[in-house]
């Protein structure tokens, strides 16, 4: 935790890219990504300039570049079948360090690891500079459904006071020997869950009468309802325009 | 003369499945008036409560506040003239933010704009909190919680507080700090307590409740000091405590 509001992948800071409009970041970082996957994964150079927008984006938003690193991590269970791809693959074989390798799967393994890594890489400088309420009206914005952004705002409230209840629920276990090794002890375990989830439907019950005290009538009232401003936009659209444009020069020079 | 800030006449609530909660309470507050309501658990003083803005309606009986009844008709205005702070502020603070939050109960009365933000200002103002604004609810101490949870609802500019427990799970430190913005506040108020010096301090008057009736209304250093009373109603004062010292402290 690292500042007032900040959830694990938060970086706080005060460059223009924190200060950008949610919402067009959120429009942004969608199309990009979905110009990098269009992109044909035979123009390297292409990913090569994407990777270069994405660390510039990075530097932009100062944000450290081991952060990056450790959170590209993550990827690594998703792509790990990729790199299962050159061994497994058919088709014409090709020579590296004296394995054989498939020139098919080495393309399908490249595809994969390249357009995942620019995808994750862009979702991560989005992440790192918006806060969870800010996401929560770029939703918003975007006309995302109301039902939906109310729901993904109450799981962020109580997630953390649901976590204390259940820690707390632990501990009082362990406190009375409780020491689970086999399976047929697990029936603790799964009468605490039940009782987590009678409290916290208990407490959706007590929200909610505390919601109709303050004169609540069927809809959460929308807030700070001020639109993106059109630089904003075109700021932000920039970086898919030119992504777009790389993807379609790409499949001219590749045809 | 002016009507009563709250008006209960013969309320009487039963639960569905048959339980009688509250057999006939009067009560009559003044404006300007801090009542505390005393009695044990499971004495009907939470039933009672959520009668005053209507969550539960009456089944026999009347409840009125500023003289308008508390009908369905009138419970929007009903739920702005009465500010119920609850017990557990997890369950009063449900916005991102404490400045969305605070701001929910006005939006809800229909305030946008400038307006809306002066009175989110206000009120965290007259709790000390103006500064966690942008804040998320679940990052600030329990005590600064409780204290937001109250800015909610000043934030309506309620014409009667009332308020659950206020004390309940602070620092002594913390509940020193809640006791000088209550005082501070120029308002009728009705609170729960168990913290029976926590009553005292605060409240010139008080009410025991019991069984579901109100079975005692006076002065709090006179309630507190009738030890017959309090031992029949399941009331104790902490070790060492004296009502009649103390109270003299006390400037209502």
């Amino acid at each position: 935790m690292s500042g007032p509001h900040s959830h694990a992948l938060y970086v706080h800071g005060h460059t223009w890219l924190h200060r950008l409009a949610p919402q067009a970041k959120l429009t942004a970082q969608l199309l990009f990504v979905v110009a990098v996957v269009a992109t044909p994964r035979e123009a390297i150079w292409a990913f090569a300039v994407y990777a270069l927008m994405v660390t510039g984006l990075v530097a932009a938003a100062r944000l450290p570049a081991t952060f990056v690193a450790k959170r590209l991590l993550f990827e690594i269970p998703f792509v790990l079948f990729a790199v299962l791809l050159p061994f497994v693959g058919g088709g014409e074989r090709v020579d590296v360090l004296g394995l054989s390798l498939s020139a098919e799967g080495l393309w399908g393994a490249w595809n994969i690891v390249a357009k995942a890594t620019i995808g994750l890489a862009v979702s991560i400088v989005v992440a790192a500079t918006t806060t969870m309420p800010e996401f929560l009206r770029g939703f918003e914005a975007l006309n995302m459904p109301r039902a939906f952004t109310s729901t993904l705002s109450f799981m962020i409230r109580y997630t953390d006071v649901i976590a204390d209840e259940m820690r707390r629920m632990k501990v009082a276990r362990q406190s009375r020997g409780y020491d689970p090794r086999w399976l047929w002890q697990a029936k603790a375990v799964g009468s605490a869950a039940g009782a987590l989830f009678i409290r916290s439907y208990e407490r959706g019950e007590r929200v909610y009468l505390s919601m109709l005290s303050r004169g609540y009538a069927g809809s959460i009232p929308r807030f700070d309802e001020t639109p993106a401003t059109a630089a904003a936009w075109a700021i932000a659209l920039s970086l898919p325009a030119a992504a777009a444009a790389i993807a379609s020069a790409a499949w001219l020079v590749t045809r | 003369m002016s009507d009563a800030a709250l008006e209960v006449r013969e309320l009487a609530f039963a639960y569905p499945d048959g339980s009688q909660a509250l057999f006939g309470v009067d009560l009559r507050v003044e404006s300007g008036e801090r009542v505390a309501l005393l009695g044990p658990n499971g004495a009907g003083k939470t039933t009672f409560v959520m009668h005053l803005n209507g969550i539960n309606a009456a089944q026999h009986g009347s409840v009125a506040v500023g003289g308008l009844p508390v009908t369905k008709e009138h419970l929007r205005e009903i739920r702005r003239r009465v500010g119920i702070v609850f017990q557990d502020p997890d369950d009063q603070l449900f916005m991102p933010t404490v400045r969305e939050d605070v701001a929910f109960g006005p939006a809800n009365l229909g305030l946008r704009g400038d307006e809306l933000d002066a009175r989110v200002h206000e009120a965290l103002e007259a709790v000390g909190m103006e500064g966690t604004a942008d804040r998320a609810p679940h990052h600030l101490s329990f005590g600064q919680r409780r204290r937001v949870a109250v800015a909610t609802v000043l934030a309506m500019e309620p014409e009667i507080l009332v308020l659950d427990e206020p004390s309940s799970n602070l620092d002594p430190a913390g509940r020193r700090e809640l006791a000088d913005i209550l005082r501070g506040l120029r308002i009728t108020m009705l609170m729960v307590t168990h913290d029976l010096p926590y009553a005292l301090e605060l409240c010139p008057r008080a009410v025991v409740m019991n069984r579901g009736t109100i079975v005692a209304d006076g002065a709090t250093v006179e309630i507190l000091s009738d030890q017959a009373l309090m031992s029949a109603n399941r009331l104790e004062l902490p070790y060492g405590f004296f009502p009649e010292l103390a109270g003299r402290s006390v400037t209502a």
